[in-house]
């Protein structure tokens, strides 16, 4: 849950000496200072890998990295204290929507992000939907569904139907404890194509069917909360399937050898964000930071690392082999062209207007307790 | 009615806590019915350790203890019918003074109109009357002892045991309740075990007194017997004040015997010695010796020398010294004719042989 | 005179310490849950206009017009999201409806009258409900947060109604908190009494090792020591490997211990015994062993000493320990949300939830101002029951 805190700093090569460069009163870094915040595990050695590092390196910035477990609830109270020391975050798309609602992020121009290697304009070269006011999307990451392979003999679950069928796969489940892409995953299992998912969830009624067919299953759900969760809970047997992140088992799968099966029927992708903090102190290398970060060649290194695919399209051809094991990163990408083929975007836009009503219903069903 | 079994014996009892150190060791004594029997000694003399043994809260290491003739090792302290006092009263701070007192007798299931008759009457015992609805808290010290000792009474025990419950009370209301308890225990006709280590309140209360030293009986007697015939040097000091002249044995006799203390010799009873050349202590109380006597007067005759004189009313106490002694007491009655006695003063004192006692030497006294 | 200030005033800088640190959040958080300014400050003239309209049919013409200007503007100072946000939090879908309002009236002057405008824009904006929603949302002092909290609304015509039966959420969760908190006191008390007892009466040096041992899971990071009990208690977890070993248990059988009613009891009853045992431990160790003494010379078995000796002098001990478990039970989540399954969510993740995700903490100011509520009511309770002079936190 929120509580967990890091704090790591990172020495710049360039100038030697202290960490964090004037902070502690040693010689400041030339190019001033950023602190850059992230979600922390693999995800931040991968980011750190793939960029911050290099970043920093190439403008003699020092950098601080903090992690932190998603959430605006720091970022609100650090822009209403009017103290920020956090200079870039990154951010899911709904909590980017939501803070650059509530005036917590700085707005970031479009036209101020770098084209392509072949020149194409960021603008077409983003995938739709990644570029909003507040924040700049650098990563895709997908909700799955995994198996482990060991617990479940014979026929194997290959589509989002297998993953609410008892009868042919019996055994527990585990899912996120939220409303989000649990809804979706119901209606697509009950049989609503990909792209009607959200027409439907729009009407009472879809709602109602998708909130129907979780219940088939929920008294076989253990609901996780965080993404480290479900390969533990696979991996421990206490459920035969859950759904999860795609690069958290990507990486059970290729650094602990664990036998899990990735299901790519149905997945649900969505970006991460880069934004802002409003009222940053260190503006413009947060500004040419986000721009370093989200550029092809940036957002296509951190795919060598974690099994999250590059948001812009002339990112994709430059994923190669993961750095650890060498493994040829693309088909474990949720972006990677066999596997888009199976998604459904999340409609971030129809999230924010209904999450609060969602969760709410949602609480109130988690409640009433079989 | 002197009763063929006592009330209370302790035969043989020992009691160890760690298994090396007896902290009681192989006490004999019989306490009869009716008796006021007090243990007397210094702290850690192992006196209330035998209270709680009695009570039941201690295990005997051996020996065994009979009430009314029969063992109560296998008894619970709940079942041995024992009303007990304690050091620090020990009221329930939570319960009324009444609460207090039908305590012992709801847990007995005595009905409530008797239960309330038998705490009005305890109450009136320990002239309390009115105090009913009270909470400790709100009681004096004095108060919450008298409280104490109906509550330890008010299930009509035929023993009471009570360990050092005047302790924490000043002098003036200590004497008062010594007076009430020695009292009450008359008139209720029970037994009554008390333990403390003032030998002033042992000798105003007691039928008799059992000295305790290091866990060991010195002396069981009357309070007369303590004082005027006292078996051991550690008694004769602990019961009253008292002259002790360690010396050697010189001579014996059938009942008396001679001991050289200095320069001087002494005629003595013989108590403890029973070989020539023995070391001894000789104990003789202030006020049986004589001063300024004509010489003849006594057996035992010496010149000493005034070192100090104070005043005390109805007394005078003059300290001596005499051949090595240099702190010899003795109390003169305050008549006419002894005002005049100055420190510096050559005078000639004296006593009688019977009136000092040869006692053991005393190996640890001051 | 100078003598009778001095003492009060020693103690000035706590009571303002306390005062800034601690009372002055607490009101200003309450105070967010009544006082909501940011959409009558964006839109005066509209809410003036619909302040006087019967909230029936559709409004007239002028609160088109000042609703499509006072939008553009509030777009131009990028606030037109953030009312969209807070009208989308009285009537769900309306976020959507209000940013095209907005961004319509800034590019579209003269194409149109307003009306036309906004219904270009969105054809919701010709529903009388968006306009109430509007028009509730712009309410400066507002008691809706709290209703909402109560599982409550305003319907049309402004009586307070329940809230469909699939959005009640946070009656049904107060309750089960206060049931969960009251099962994880009851479990503390007979887990820590006795121990307390234990560690009360054993000798010096034993007595510390064995409070060290009581003190440890302090030292624990909550989070850890949650996750040492799911791997404790999940299906292949230690003890059902134990119970199938042992043969109590089938293979296929094995106990469900955890993501369940029985696994936030058991992780909630471990996290806060230590709350339950120190303070009886403080009380007991003041109870000298000569009550029970007296009460066994009186004539009391072991039992009957407990129930009225022993058993009352610690229950200023008991009903601390009880209060400290309950409050804390009450305030709890990450415990409940790591082992609880679908029974987990307690009534502080809703805040949680509120505080962290959905940021709107006037709601989250109004689920804590209930459970603040709640825990004065139960003190008060308590204080009459029991008796505040029976209460020794230390």
């Amino acid at each position: 849950m929120k509580g967990r805190r890091a704090a790591a700093l990172l020495v710049v090569a360039g100038w030697s000496g202290t960490v964090g460069g004037s902070a502690c009163g040693g010689p400041p870094a030339p190019g001033g200072s950023l602190t850059v915040v992230s979600w922390g595990g693999s995800y931040e050695r991968a980011v750190t890998e793939a960029y911050i590092r290099p970043f920093a390196e190439a403008h003699e910035v020092a950098v601080g990295i903090e992690s932190y477990n998603g959430g605006l609830a720091q970022v609100r109270s650090q822009v209403e204290v009017g103290r920020v020391h956090w200079d870039v975050v990154d951010l899911e798309a709904f909590d980017a929507l939501r803070g650059c609602e509530e005036g917590l992020l700085e707005p970031i121009p479009p036209d101020f992000l770098p084209p392509g290697p072949d020149g194409t304009p960021a603008s077409e070269d983003f995938a739709e939907g990644a570029i909003s006011e507040c924040g700049v999307g650098n990563v895709f990451y997908s909700t799955i569904y995994a198996y482990n392979d060991r617990l479940i003999q014979g026929e194997k679950p290959a589509t989002i139907e297998d993953f609410f069928d008892l009868e042919r796969f019996p055994g527990r489940r585990g899912m996120r404890r939220s409303p989000l892409v649990n809804l979706e995953f119901a209606l697509m299992a009950d049989g609503v194509a990909r792209d009607e998912v959200y027409a439907v969830l729009d009407t009472p009624e879809g709602r109602d069917r998708a909130f129907r067919k979780l219940g088939t299953i929920r008294e076989q759900v253990v609901w996780w909360e965080a993404g480290a969760q479900p390969p533990q809970m696979l991996a421990d047997g206490e459920v035969v399937m859950s759904t999860a992140y795609n690069g958290r088992i990507f990486n059970a799968q290729a650094l602990e050898s664990q036998p899990f099966v990735i299901v790519w029927d149905g997945q649900l992708l969505d970006f991460g964000q880069k934004a802002i903090v409003a009222g940053t102190p260190n503006l413009e290398n947060a500004l040419e930071f986000v721009r370093f970060a989200t550029s092809a060649e940036s957002t296509a290194r951190v795919s060598g690392y974690i099994a999250y695919g590059p948001v812009r399209a002339s990112g994709l051809p430059l994923v190669s082999t993961h750095v650890e094991t060498g493994v040829d990163m693309l088909p474990h990408l949720p972006t990677a062209p066999e596997n888009e083929r199976l998604s459904l975007r999340m409609d971030t836009a129809w999230w924010t207007d209904h999450l609060d009503e969602m969760n709410e219903r949602f609480s109130a069903w988690l409640a009433r307790s079989p | 009615m002197p009763e063929t079994v006592p009330h209370v014996v302790f035969r043989g009892v020992s009691k160890t806590f760690d298994g090396v150190t007896n902290v009681v060791a192989d006490l004999d004594l019989e306490v009869g019915k009716g008796e006021f029997v007090t243990f007397l000694g210094p702290s850690g003399s192992g006196k209330t350790t035998c209270l709680n043994m009695l009570a039941g809260f201690v295990a005997v290491s051996s020996g065994t203890i009979l009430v009314h003739g029969r063992s109560v090792e296998q008894v619970p302290p709940r079942k041995r019918g024992i009303g007990m006092v304690f050091q620090n009263y020990a009221l329930f701070p939570h319960l009324t003074v009444a609460g207090n007192l039908s305590f012992p007798l709801e847990v007995r299931g005595v009905g409530e109109a008797r239960r309330k008759k038998l705490v009005a009457r305890a109450l009136e015992q320990v002239r309390l009357q009115g105090f009913e609805d009270r909470r400790p808290s709100r009681l004096s010290g004095g108060q919450q002892q008298r409280v104490a000792i109906a509550r330890a009474l008010v299930f009509e025990p035929d023993l009471v045991l009570m360990d050092e419950p005047l302790g924490a009370l000043d002098r003036r209301l200590r004497e008062e309740l010594q007076y009430e308890i020695r009292g009450l225990q008359r008139r209720l006709g029970i037994t009554c075990i008390y333990v403390t280590h003032d030998q002033q309140e042992a000798m105003v209360l007691s039928d008799r007194v059992a000295v305790f030293r290091a866990g060991r009986l010195e002396q069981v007697d009357t309070p007369e017997g303590l004082y005027e015939e006292p078996q051991r040097s550690f008694v004769a000091r602990f019961v009253g004040e008292n002259n002790r002249i360690p010396g050697v044995v010189e001579e014996l006799d059938r009942g008396l015997c001679t001991v050289r203390a200095g320069s001087g010799r002494i005629r003595a009873l013989r108590v403890v010695p029973d070989a020539v050349g023995q070391p001894t202590t000789v104990s003789i109380r202030p006020e049986r010796i004589g001063f300024a006597v004509a010489p003849g007067s006594y057996r035992n005759e010496f010149s000493a020398r005034v070192e100090d004189v104070t005043f005390l009313g109805d007394h005078l106490r003059v300290t001596l010294s005499v051949f090595a002694k240099r702190d010899m007491v003795l109390t003169i009655p305050n008549t006419v004719g002894h005002g005049g006695v100055l420190p510096g003063d050559e005078v000639r004192i004296g006593w009688a042989a019977t009136d000092c006692r040869a006692l053991d030497c005393e190996d640890d006294g001051p | 005179m100078r003598r009778r200030l001095r003492k009060p005033a020693l103690a000035l800088p706590l009571v303002a310490f306390v005062l800034v640190s601690f009372i002055a959040p607490i009101l200003l958080m309450l105070a967010r849950g009544v006082h909501q300014p940011v959409v009558r400050d964006a839109l005066p003239e509209t809410l003036a206009i619909l302040d006087a309209w019967d909230g029936l049919g559709v409004p007239e013409e002028a609160a088109f017009a000042a609703a499509a200007e006072e939008l553009r503007a509030a777009d131009e100072a990028r606030l037109a999201a953030r009312i969209g946000g807070r009208v989308n939090r009285v009537r769900s879908g309306l976020r959507t409806v209000i940013v095209a309002g907005a961004r319509t009236g800034a590019d579209g002057a003269g194409a149109g009258s307003a009306r036309e405008r906004l219904l270009a824009a969105d054809p919701a904006w010709g529903d009388p409900a968006t306009w109430r929603a509007l028009r509730t949302a712009g309410e400066r002092f507002t008691l809706r947060n709290y209703l909402n909290a109560l599982d409550l609304d305003r319907g049309a015509d402004g009586a307070v109604v329940r809230q469909p039966e699939e959005r009640r959420v946070y009656v049904p969760l107060l309750l089960r908190t206060l049931g969960v908190s009251a099962a994880v006191t009851v479990l503390c008390l007979l887990l820590g009494y006795p121990v307390a007892h234990v560690i009360a009466r054993a000798p010096a040096r034993r007595a510390r090792w064995l409070l060290l041992a009581v003190l440890v899971p302090f030292w624990t990071s909550l989070l850890v020591r949650t996750t040492a009990w799911i791997v404790l208690l999940q299906q292949r977890g230690v003890i059902n490997d134990l119970l199938v070993w042992l043969g109590l248990v089938d293979d296929a059988a094995r106990l469900t211990l955890v993501y369940n009613m029985t696994g936030t009891l058991i992780a909630m009853t471990h996290v806060l015994l230590p709350f339950m045992v120190l303070p009886i431990y403080s009380v007991m160790q003041g109870i000298p062993p000569r009550f029970m003494r007296a009460a066994e010379s009186l004539g009391a078995t072991p039992a009957q000493a407990f129930r009225r000796v022993y058993w009352p002098l610690t229950l200023p001990g008991v009903g601390a320990g009880a209060l400290l478990v309950f409050i804390l039970a009450i305030g709890y989540y990450i415990t409940p949300a790591l082992v609880g399954g679908s029974g987990g969510q307690l009534f502080s993740n809703m805040i949680a939830f509120h505080m962290e995700t959905s940021l709107n903490w006037g709601l989250a100011a109004a689920l804590g101002g209930i459970l603040l509520a709640v825990v004065g009511a139960l003190y008060v309770l308590y204080e009459r029951t029991v008796g505040g002079e029976n209460l020794r936190l230390g």
